[in-house]
């Protein structure tokens, strides 16, 4: 080590340059190059996941429409008193008139109109009717304007109809969540929705409650039969496997409506035990349009999800463990709980993590198959994208789902630990 | 959510694709036997005449989601797009279907009658060109209603009379005008009875009387397989559905035109459009809905012309050689008893109720 110390300035590399630097740069290179290679997959990932997301999250709190539609209104409200139970004066509805000229030449007032009538039936109406008479005003000339736009649709004579408007003013709003767990934003603050329209807390409920059955129900099944893959000869557990994946390959529509041919009243279940004589001709069965039916469809189309985990973790788990138990004198029961049983949960963890994420957020067969009682919070999200169009409570709703998955999935990690976790 | 944002992004990959598509257009229908009558009638006839390549997409079903998605991404991949007349006002009030101005831009009759007088109140809305009066209608099994088949809407809500399920629409829409009609309010004063609260506690309360006998259908095709099957006895859907049933399948099935509820499906255009495609699309509407197209169409499925002038012309199936006439809803025997949709009361109240409704079935 002599020359070490008397080279007392850094190492060089071959050609010269500090050894340190040029082991730098080289490893710099081999990172770039890894992150060339992943790159496509990031910007996937960041356009078809990320970003979209991220604007769905966003549109829960987005509120800018009634701040942009009518911009000088919002801003004459804010001296106005909405809980005095009096009009707002000719300020207000001269700003009204000015906005709405612009909004109906932009023809974005009926747009405004739609978004309104989420928190007020009729508001819709409202603005398409007042569209056309209101546009053609004049605001330099003819004023004053409090009577005549009363005199266009009397729901101008409202202070009510003032109030919503003021309430749902701001550009970021908490009105979607409220409304997502069954309240709504009122002038005097946030307030429970009138019982009868009371049903969003409840389907949460519904699809938490019945994707823990079906998860516990693929558990009971899968078991059985991951342990015949793993412990059968191969040519046997290779035709096993085929019956398994076979369905997983059917498409999911045509395997939901298998389900119905099988379920309903005059279906296959119920001829046959007529026909055997169990049940009554006028006293069939009802497995279909209830929670029977979603959960009997979603296990068996979710249960290659539960097998395949658990599959693979089992085929790890050697054979000379269980049978050195039992050389020292286990009995078979002992030696299944005691000693595989234990080997098996990460499998049997993977596989109820996949199968309950993913049946948490199922719409297609509960429709199908789920009637009135076995539909899910999914069926109203889509509801209210497709039909409603309210997409900011659709994004709430999803919101919520999405942190109702991560808060079980922390729970998850924290009672069983996601290291026990295993994919084989 | 995620199928429309990833939309989004599809149709930003696909700005390039569009560019290219100089002699094509893209109409968005129902798919099955109703854009086979389309294709028939009206994609055939024009796409011979004009060269047009007409390309279809059956997207009817999420048009207002899906154009609202397209909007946003500033990107339009559809020309024509077919819709019911509920879904068209939406469109409009969002700003996402253009304006068209029948005098100027629809055929006129053949005897002159401009196309506003021709189409009459139809013309439900300033984006909308009506195409076919549909109806949601019962039909019934023959052979499970006993001596006497039902004449009356009101046997729906008889389950003594007439034992076993029944399937109904998985929302208030038209069940609720049933209810009440059959629970004794006169036809004129449904809609004023149905906007207050009292009144749609109500229709519910009717509505309950049979809860435990309704099968609920989301899909048009769901009641005529529950008739085929046996599964109900009787049961709503459109009109044109229960015809195949009944004329194309031969089924012991029946129609019960009593109390039917009228709608409209016709054509818009989504705003903001290329000036060149918008002009085809024009191009086609005209030709699409003059009065022989419209008439054409009725040989290949069960829905009535929209245009008054259109009714004379409707002549036979095109395969099964029986009359249309009579199967047509706005055939004077059908429509003794016919009730009209009111658009812009279902306009305003449709959240409202279907969140009463939905608590309602959820209970």
């Amino acid at each position: 080590m002599t020359d070490a110390s008397q080279n007392a300035g850094p190492m060089l590399a071959a050609d010269g340059t500090p050894l340190k630097q040029s082991l730098a740069r080289s490893l710099r290179r081999q990172k770039l190059r890894a992150l060339m290679l992943v790159a496509p997959l990031l910007l996937f990932v960041m356009f078809s996941f990320i970003i979209p997301i991220a604007s769905m999250l966003f549109r829960s709190v987005e509120n800018s429409m009634v701040q942009e539609t009518l911009p000088q209104t919002v801003e004459a409200l804010q001296s106005w008193d909405e809980t005095s139970g009096e009009l707002p004066d000719e300020a207000v509805y001269d700003a009204f008139v000015r906005d709405m000229v612009v909004a109906v030449d932009n023809k974005t007032h009926t747009r405004l109109g739609s978004r309104l009538n989420y928190e007020e039936t009729g508001m819709s109406s409202m603005f398409r009717r007042s569209g056309r008479k209101l546009g053609k005003m004049d605001p330099e000339t003819d004023g004053p304007f409090k009577d005549q736009v009363i005199e266009i649709h009397e729901g101008w004579g409202d202070p009510n109809t003032w109030a919503i408007i003021k309430t749902h003013s701001p550009a970021v709003t908490n009105g979607y969540f409220l409304n997502a767990v069954d309240m709504r934003r009122t002038p005097e603050g946030a307030q429970s929705q009138p019982e009868d329209k009371q049903i969003l807390i409840k389907l949460f409920g519904r699809t938490l409650f019945m994707s823990l059955v079906i998860t516990g129900a693929c558990i009971l099944l899968a078991y059985p039969v991951s342990y015949l893959l793993a412990t059968l000869p191969m040519r046997v557990s290779n035709l096993l496997m085929i019956l398994v994946l076979l369905p997983f390959w059917t498409s999911l529509l045509v395997r939901t409506s298998a389900w119905k041919v099988m379920l309903q009243q005059q279906g296959v279940i119920n001829d046959t035990l007529v026909w055997l004589g169990l049940v009554a001709d006028d006293a069939r069965l009802i497995i279909i349009n209830n929670q029977i039916g979603t959960i009997v469809a979603m296990t068996h189309i979710l249960l290659p999800f539960m097998i395949l985990p658990m599959y693979s973790v089992m085929q790890t788990i050697p054979d000379s463990y269980t049978r050195a138990a039992k050389s020292m004198g286990a009995t078979n029961w002992t030696t299944f709980w005691r000693i595989y049983f234990p080997q098996s949960v990460p499998g049997i963890g993977a596989g109820s993590i996949l199968v309950f994420i993913l049946a948490i957020g199922y719409y297609i067969t509960p429709e199908i198959v789920g009637g009135t009682k076995g539909v899910f919070i999914s069926n109203r999200i889509a509801y209210h994208i497709s039909s409603s169009l309210n997409w900011g409570l659709a994004a709430a709703l999803g919101t919520i789902l999405l942190a109702v998955v991560l808060l079980l999935y922390w729970c998850y990690d924290k009672i069983v630990g996601i290291d026990n976790v295993k994919l084989g | 959510m995620k199928s429309s944002i990833s939309l989004l992004t599809v149709a930003a990959f696909m700005t390039a694709a569009s560019g290219a598509t100089a002699e094509e257009m893209t109409i968005v229908s129902w798919g099955g036997a109703y854009s086979k009558s389309q294709l028939k009638a009206y994609h055939e006839p024009y796409s011979e005449k004009t060269g047009v390549t007409i390309l279809n997409d059956d997207s009817s079903a999420e048009a207002v989601a899906k154009l609202r998605a397209m909007n946003e991404a500033g990107n339009i991949t559809w020309d024509v797009v077919d819709v019911v007349a509920a879904d068209a006002i939406r469109l409009c009030d969002e700003g996402l279907a253009m304006e068209i101005d029948p005098d100027t831009m629809l055929a006129p009759a053949p005897d002159g009658t401009s196309a506003a007088d021709d189409f009459g109140d139809l013309l439900v809305s300033d984006c909308f060109v009506p195409q076919i009066v549909y109806s949601t209608t019962f039909g019934y099994r023959t052979d499970l209603v006993g001596d006497t088949p039902p004449t009356d809407v009101c046997a729906v809500f008889d389950t003594e009379a007439y034992p076993g399920k029944r399937s109904l629409e998985k929302r208030p829409i038209n069940n609720m005008e049933w209810a009440l009609l059959c629970d004794g309010v006169a036809k004129d004063d449904v809609y004023d009875v149905l906007a207050t609260s009292e009144g749609q506690e109500q229709a519910l309360a009717k509505l309950d009387t049979i809860k435990d006998s309704v099968v609920w259908w989301s899909a048009g095709a769901d009641t005529p397989q529950l008739l085929a099957d046996g599964e109900v006895v009787m049961g709503s859907t459109y009109n044109g559905r229960l015809f195949s049933v009944i004329e194309e399948q031969n089924q012991p099935v029946a129609m019960l035109w009593d109390a039917q509820v009228f709608d409209l499906d016709g054509w818009i255009i989504p705003a903001g459009l290329s000036e060149e495609r918008k002009q085809r699309a024009l191009d086609y509407i005209m030709f699409a809905t003059d009065t022989q197209r419209l008439a054409d169409q009725a040989k290949w499925i069960s829905y009535g012309p929209a245009r008054a002038s259109s009714a004379p012309l409707v002549g036979q199936h095109a395969d099964l050689g029986i009359d249309m006439a009579p199967h047509m809803p706005t055939d004077p025997e059908n429509a003794k008893n016919t009730f009209l949709y009111n658009y812009e009361f279902w306009a305003d109240y449709r959240d409202d109720i279907d969140a009463k409704f939905q608590a309602w079935l959820a209970q």
